[in-house]
């Protein structure tokens, strides 16, 4: 009955299949070859990228829970908790941007509230192609809707983020998105069907046909067929999820449930067959039993369907009629589908019909793993030779048209159609390095930040994973936290080409360099491989996660200059360095390496002196350098904020004018403090080895840059300001 | 003084509303489950921001029919103190307790951001201790705050001083620009004839603390707190 071609659209190989029946010691029937393709799939079982992630640094003393759970968690003190974890979403939201993004923001929410934690934000990175088609508008505006709608409705503040834009994006965008909860220490939640005998109980949704083969399909490139794929993309409740949400934290906070885990890609095969690995028990369930939306839905169809909104409890016994009445009050169904077993298999019933028997150590353990052939592309990543490269001839003209590209310009479009203010903690609100929350009831703060540029990790896979790792915890010292874990979503092309694997080898191994270096676990995370359309794949899209703690109220710092007079210092040195700069991008339209150096020693001494400066009070701004450099840097200082104050800068290096205004050197940070504070900063700037030059002063209407006595940029802030505002919406503009 | 805060099942800000009240203005607070028919002696009854029943149909046209609704009207047909924030005003106006509907924002996006706010009278329970003319900086987070009434409705609710905010620009000029959702006549906040029900796009309770940015909420609550001590 199962024939090649049936072996074939489940995504398997021959010799996947034949492994299949050798564990089996059977042919297995199409539910069964179902739930293999599912389990199997890149997507759920990590098959080709298993043997590079292991170079992560996963633990430490304040690790509680490292990957392989639906989130990571890191104590912070005072009894708490910090769960997070970052998904893609990005094949289902090209098919159908509002749900797909959507149901990106469902999906992420319950592996945070799985574990017993109160969702209290979400971040999100996207890449799209460039705005000039149109398609792309449609695509964006989709996407930052299904966001929003989402978001907003179930109360979860969406407090920043990134956005970026590229012609490998466009028939592949990007959609990864970040979740953070807080839980208390002692009542955290796992995913274990514990207890032979207990019930399962399926909560939530009904189970409809939508979504069937949606992880498959995430596991597979894109060819013309793109039209009929839009059945396999899910429809979001956000108010269904609500009442999820309330109804399970309420039920976790009364201990009336064992293990809990949401059914998500894979759905409820996904669930049941890891909730009983995880124990080391098996499961039994009547397909019967769940609770479905459509008529005639066949046992295939049930098991492999993924319905938003629905999660899977193992109870107590005796706790099963508490819980369920916790359910009713939410107007939520909760059924009994069937038990826990000692068998260690899973078995699905239709009655008195056994549909499905398969052993979980099958599903689960026995995946194959692949270490995929990996070899740098030839002919490799361009290179820019600076001798080559003209100067402009009117910087002002070059420093406008950077401010306003739309990856630089500013995203207020896209922040004001999120919430971003419910639960009332954001007290940093999103367009700063980081975005800040404060913890109620205690004095500390979270900062969040997520980061990863793809031209880099394109032009040299490996400094791209040590800089998005680094500039992510720039970003947190520059708001005045200390990282604590790490979570990352690794999105590349078709691991099957060797230079697609080359490239996710490199990187992973660049963000396992520098996760060590900064000491930070990595908690977990999510690949997501075959982002190629009609074979043509992304730049490597490397971005990371990186959560951080602040231990005081009043020691949270902002970006923008706080009032005129004050002293710009800026840490770090400038370098000649303009390989894969915004600069060549939008002014001489290339992309070719080699991307900025970077020195993880000299990095953390910057970043401590930052952290140490912001601690003792001596600094009243601090913001990072990346893309489009010192200008692009000093012009957000002044932007940012109401009062927009302008700067008067002279710079002394003898570099190239264009490396030394537009060129991305890390390491960098750009500082404001008053006058009196100078001395006391140069010497702990002494002290710790970093260097540090002061640059100019707060005040005026204007931006004022010279170059080696040369007036190079002097333009009205106001001017700016209009020009970095209203870029982004003017590409969506409505009359 | 007792507030009691409604939670319908996609109410989303009746934490932060708790919150505030118990934390930064001391009060006694406490939820009111939408499906009872207890309002537990409140002394003010507040009505929250979120997405009381998904708001798939229109933005709290199903909330009207929770059964605590009814005690509600009562409570505010007896003079008693009720103020509806975001959510809560757009049910209010769904239960008839305050004239007018609300449209999609005028640019048909949600919209998260701070604005101004001038007070038009200060002859409220709600702005007793504002100043008339004083401009608040409140944030907004809503897709339906478009409001709007008919003419003969618009002349009443004027006639009678029931505009109680308006957006406006930092220094308390009404233009098209500031009033980002479009609302007729700029109209942000209004009450009732008997002028004991307010509804407000605007969040108070995301600006009560300094942390967050301001401190501009406390008008509304301090002067709820001063009637209801005082006044009454």
């Amino acid at each position: 009955m199962i024939d090649d071609s049936i072996i074939k659209e489940h995504g398997l190989t021959q010799e996947e299949y034949k492994r299949i029946t050798a564990l089996i010691k059977r042919e297995p029937n199409l539910t069964e070859l179902g739930i293999f393709s599912l389990m199997w799939s890149e997507h759920c079982s990590y098959k080709s990228s298993k043997i590079h992630l292991k170079n992560y640094p996963t633990s430490g003393k304040n690790v509680i829970q490292g990957p392989g759970e639906n989130a990571g968690i890191i104590d912070i003190g005072n009894g708490l908790a910090v769960v997070f974890k970052i998904e893609s979403h990005n094949h289902p939201s090209f098919i159908e941007p509002y749900q797909g993004a959507a149901t990106g923001v469902g999906g992420i929410l319950r592996d945070i509230f799985t574990m017993g934690a109160r969702p209290i934000a979400t971040l999100n990175s996207l890449r799209f192609g460039p705005l000039s088609v149109p398609k792309n508008k449609t695509v964006m505006e989709g996407v930052v809707s299904g966001i929003a709608g989402y978001g907003n409705s179930i109360g979860v503040p969406t407090v920043g983020g990134e956005t970026y834009f590229d012609e490998c994006y466009s028939l592949n965008p990007l959609v990864n998105v970040f979740c953070l909860g807080i839980a208390k220490k002692d009542k955290i939640f796992y995913s274990r069907a514990e207890g032979i005998g207990n019930p399962v109980l399926y909560v939530g949704s009904k189970t409809g046909r939508d979504g069937i083969h949606g992880a498959t399909m995430a596991s597979a490139e894109f060819g013309e067929d793109l039209e009929q794929k839009r059945p396999n993309v899910q429809v979001g409740d956000p108010f269904k999820e609500k009442l999820l949400l309330e109804a399970c934290l309420e039920v976790m906070e009364k201990n009336l449930a064992l293990g809990i885990q949401d059914m998500g890609a894979a759905g409820l095969t996904c669930s049941t067959t890891e909730m009983a690995a995880n124990s080391g028990t098996g499961i039994e369930i009547d397909i019967n039993l769940i609770p479905q939306r459509e008529q005639g839905m066949t046992p295939y169809e049930i098991m492999l369907s993924e319905s938003q909104e629905r999660m899977l409890i193992v109870a107590q016994k005796e706790k099963v009629k508490q819980a369920q009445s916790v359910f009713a009050k939410w107007d939520l169904d909760a059924v009994i589908i069937g038990h826990v077993t000692d068998t260690q298999n899973l078995k699905v019933k239709s009655g008195d019909k056994t549909v499905v028997d398969l052993p979980l150590r099958a599903i689960i353990n026995q995946c194959p793993v692949y270490n995929r052939e990996a070899k740098p592309p030839a002919p490799p990543a361009p290179v820019i030779d600076l001798n080559d490269i003209s100067f402009p001839e009117n910087y002002e003209q070059a420093f406008l048209q950077i401010i306003k590209s739309p990856g630089l310009a500013d995203k207020q479009w896209i922040f004001r159609q999120y919430d971003h203010m419910v639960q009332t903690n954001t007290t940093v609100l999103p367009g700063a390095d980081a975005s800040v929350l404060r913890i109620k009831n205690t004095n500390k703060a979270l900062a969040v930040t997520l980061d990863g540029n793809s031209l880099y990790t394109y032009v040299n896979p490996r400094s791209g994973g040590i800089i998005a790792v680094s500039e992510a915890c720039r970003n947190l010292a520059c708001v005045g936290a200390k990282p604590v874990g790490v979570t990352n979503c690794l999105n590349f092309g078709n691991p099957e080409k060797s230079e697609i694997m080359w490239q996710f080898k490199e990187a992973v191994h660049g963000i396992a360099q520098a996760c060590k270096a900064f000491q930070i676990p990595v908690t977990g995370g999510n690949v997501s491989f075959y982002n190629e359309t009609e074979g043509i794949p992304i730049y490597p899209t490397a971005v990371l996660g990186v959560v951080g703690v602040i231990d005081a109220l009043d020691k949270i710092m902002t970006p923008e200059f706080k009032a005129p007079g004050d002293t710009i210092l800026l840490l770090g040195e400038n370098k000649e360095e303009l390989g894969a700069s915004e600069y060549m991008n939008q002014i001489h339209s290339k992309k070719g390496g080699p991307p900025p150096e970077i020195d993880l020693r000299k990095e953390k001494r910057v970043q401590s002196l930052c952290l140490k400066a912001i601690s003792k009070n001596m600094i009243k701004s601090a913001h990072d350098l990346s893309e489009g450099g010192l200008a692009q840097c000093l012009a957000e200082c002044c932007l940012l904020g109401k009062k927009r104050i302008g700067c008067r800068i002279n710079l002394e290096d003898k570099i190239r004018t264009d490396a030394l205004l537009f060129g991305e050197t890390q390491s960098r940070i750009l500082i404001s403090l008053e006058e009196d504070q100078e001395d006391a900063f140069k010497s702990l700037a002494g002290k710790r080895k970093v260097p540090y030059s002061i640059i100019g002063k707060t005040g005026g209407e204007n931006i004022l840059i010279k170059h080696l006595g040369e007036k190079i940029i002097n333009i009205p802030v106001q001017k700016v300001y209009s020009l970095w505002k209203y870029s982004l919406p003017g590409f969506f503009k409505i009359e | 003084m007792r507030f009691g805060i409604v939670v319908f099942p996609g109410s989303n800000c009746d934490y932060d509303t708790l919150h505030v009240l118990k934390y930064v203005f001391k009060q006694e607070a406490f939820f009111l489950w939408h499906k009872d028919h207890d309002l537990k002696n409140a002394d003010c009854v507040i009505l929250p921001g979120g997405f009381s029943y998904g708001d798939y149909l229109r933005s709290g046209a199903i909330a009207r029919f929770s059964p605590l609704m009814q005690e509600v009207k009562e409570f505010s047909l007896s003079g008693g103190i009720v103020l509806g924030i975001c959510n809560g005003f757009q049910v209010l106006l769904e239960l008839g307790l305050l004239p007018g509907a609300m449209l999609r924002n005028k640019n048909l996006k949600f919209l998260c951001q701070n604005v101004h706010l001038r007070i038009e009278t200060t002859d409220t329970p709600f702005t007793n201790k504002g100043k008339p003319g004083q401009v608040l900086n409140i944030p907004i987070a809503h897709f339906d705050g478009n409001y709007y009434i008919d003419g003969p409705g618009l002349d009443k609710i004027k006639k009678n001083n029931q505009i109680l905010l308006r957006y406006s620009s930092a220094e308390g000029h009404l233009t098209k620009e500031d009033n980002v959702n479009g609302s007729l006549d700029c109209i942000a906040g209004l009450v009732n004839e008997n002028r004991n029900v307010l509804g407000m796009m605007p969040h108070p309770e995301r600006a009560s603390e300094t942390l967050l940015g301001s401190r501009d909420g406390h008008i509304i609550f301090d002067s709820i707190i001063y009637y209801i001590k005082n006044d009454r």
